[in-house]
């Protein structure tokens, strides 16, 4: 025998699937998917360290700190799950700043006009149904500029962010609406056990909305259109339609944020959500998502959001000039972006140049 | 004639025309494709290939002529009608959502559903794997990471995928778009044996690509187009190379 390979390869045999288990690649890109929450932990840990060498008190076992920063980032992760959903389909919505001021102008007038027809409750009631309804009109109308119209969505947004920013002011008369109506002070302000009533809702909202996300169709296609959308529409999936639904979706979700505001401040303002739009990207992105669309979660989101609000609370805490919060901000956003760069090219997946 | 018996065609074409405007991309066409034949379609670029699958696949519609799936005639208003009956077109690109598993890329856009604590519906990610693994493995492509996406997966495995899913969905006919084009010689083989199963479950395929190796090594017949016009069809089993060249430059 002189032969030299004791394999004997067979005639039709074909090569054996690669199978990408590789535990080293899956513990990176592991790592990468959690990495909002590792910033979060990372940052929670400084903040504690800082916080006892500086002043001797804890940061993090302050159950008024903790509070504090869960209403902090209330407002932003609200419009920053509605943003999710548009990012993984591979769009952006740049209007929900101002549908946000829109929707706490709406809020804040509906409750006190009904406030004087029926019982305050429904009048809250009333006030909130208001505003979000009131806030998906300029959804669907971004949905249809772009879905129809093939308006790119940075532009179409961009032109609702300024129809949406000069309807706040002029339903405000420039100025805030103050809300005349004690069961929609206490819904902004009030506990249960220790618990603010807007963090609750808050998070019963963005359970539902990671239901939404990752177990339904809706959400199956809405990341199929994000990674292809010649693939989808040769599936069948009615792209006009999702793309509809999803503008009306984030725009609802500013509806609600709009109108939580109005209930915290007991008055609607046009500028209410102006700071918070880019907030709400910088969520999604820290939170794991690409801007090219196809990935990104809720719960990514969450901890987004959370690590904007803990830098923002954090830094205010520890007594530091609150223009840092900006630069702090900012820095995480680009090493989250490079992360998840860093994690595309070791995954091995296909990138776009 | 044939008419809805078990050795008519699966698939004939009858005197298809398309043109646009005066340009006559395809002109009086006709074929067949036959339950477990592989029919090449060759033919310089420009020469109608990719009209007449898109007249096929309900992408166009025709200008004259009959398409008849089992001896019916039929016309397809949208590339989902033509699916319905049967039709699967796979192209060499464009055909999967990369960022999502086998099974979620078999079940796009027909998802199955479960209720969760009995009133919740939500994505059976079981079934859909389940049904990937079956489907995948009635391919001969064994795969163990089925949550993985599919972005995870070579170039070959990806259309393996995308042929899964016909198969999954019982398509009768394929109509393979350069299936081989961007890939490596191994992963080239692959395919060509993926066909060949297909054959061996009594599908029909129109088998689009300009390498002739390819061409040879999987078809049963091969129909040449030549400026929209059916230039010739030969049996591979009694023609070369040589041959199919000149009927696709008319030498």
């Amino acid at each position: 025998m002189t032969s030299t390979s004791p394999v004997q390869p067979a005639e039709n045999h074909v090569a054996p699937q690669a199978d990408h288990g590789d535990p080293a690649r899956s513990l990176i890109s592991r790592i990468a998917e959690g990495r909002a929450w590792l910033f979060l932990a990372g940052l929670i840990v400084c903040f504690e360290i800082w916080s006892r060498l500086a002043f001797g008190a804890t940061f993090v076992l302050n159950p008024f700190n903790l509070q504090s920063i869960a209403i902090f980032a209330v407002a932003p992760l609200l419009l920053a799950t509605g943003q999710t959903f548009v990012i993984i389909s591979g769009g952006i919505d740049l209007s929900l700043g101002f549908i946000m001021g829109l929707a706490a102008v709406v809020a804040a007038h509906a409750t006190n006009m009904a406030g004087a027809a029926i019982p305050l409750p429904l009048a809250m009631l009333a006030g909130i149904l208001a505003s979000v309804i009131v806030a998906g009109v300029p959804g669907v109308i971004n949905g249809l500029l772009i879905s129809r119209l093939k308006v790119p969505p940075f532009i179409g947004t961009l032109g609702m962010f300024g129809v949406a920013r000069g309807a706040a002011f002029l339903l405000a008369g420039g100025t805030t609406v103050p809300v005349q109506n004690s069961w929609f002070a206490l819904l902004g302000n009030g506990k249960f056990y220790g618990v603010p009533y807007l963090v609750i809702i808050t998070a019963v909202f963005v359970i539902i909305m990671h239901y939404l996300l990752s177990q339904t169709r809706f959400g199956q296609h809405n990341y199929a259109i994000g990674a292809n959308v010649q693939a989808a529409r040769r599936s069948g999936i009615d792209i006009r339609g999702h793309i509809l639904r999803l503008y009306v979706l984030s725009a609802m979700c500013a509806g609600l944020g709009g109108a939580l505001y109005a209930a915290r401040f007991t008055a609607g303002a046009a500028q209410a959500g102006e700071p918070l739009l880019l907030d709400s990207v910088a969520a999604v992105v820290i939170g794991g998502a690409s801007l090219f669309g196809g990935s990104g979660t809720i719960f990514g989101t969450v901890a987004g959001a959370l690590v904007i609000a803990v830098i923002q609370y954090g830094l205010v805490f520890v007594n530091v000039e609150p223009f840092w919060q900006f630069i702090a901000v900012g820095v995480v956003i680009i090493i989250s972006v490079l992360i998840d760069q860093a994690q595309r090219r070791f995954s091995g997946a296909r990138q776009d140049e | 004639m044939n008419n809805t018996n078990q050795n008519g065609p699966l698939l004939e074409v009858r005197n298809l025309s398309k043109h646009f405007g005066a340009v006559r991309a395809l002109n009086d066409f006709s074929m067949a494709v036959r339950p477990g034949e592989v029919v090449a379609l060759a033919g310089d670029n420009g020469a109608g290939k990719t009209t007449l699958i898109k007249a096929i696949s309900g992408v166009f519609q025709p200008t004259g002529g009959e398409i008849l799936l089992r001896g019916q005639p039929v016309t397809f208003a949208t590339p989902q009608e033509a699916r319905e009956k049967g039709i699967e077109t796979i192209y060499q690109d464009l055909a999967l959502a990369d960022n999502l598993s086998i099974g979620a890329n078999i079940f796009l856009g027909r998802e199955p559903m479960r209720k969760a604590f009995g009133f919740l519906p939500v994505l059976d990610r079981k079934a859909m794997a389940a049904a990937a693994k079956e489907t995948m493995s009635r391919l001969d492509f064994h795969v163990s990471r089925l949550e993985a996406p599919v972005s995870n997966f070579s170039g070959g495995q990806r259309q393996a995928v995308a042929i899964g899913r016909a198969v999954y969905w019982d398509a009768q006919i394929l109509i393979m778009d350069e299936p081989t084009a961007a890939l490596g010689v191994p992963e080239q083989r692959k395919v060509i044996s993926l066909i060949h199963q297909l054959k061996a479950q009594g599908r029909g395929v129109i088998f689009i690509s300009h390498n002739l190796q390819d061409i040879f090594a999987v078809s049963d017949r091969i129909v040449v187009l030549r400026r929209g016009v059916q230039a010739g069809e030969r049996k591979i089993s009694e023609t070369n190379h040589d041959e199919v060249v000149k009927l696709m430059v008319g030498g």
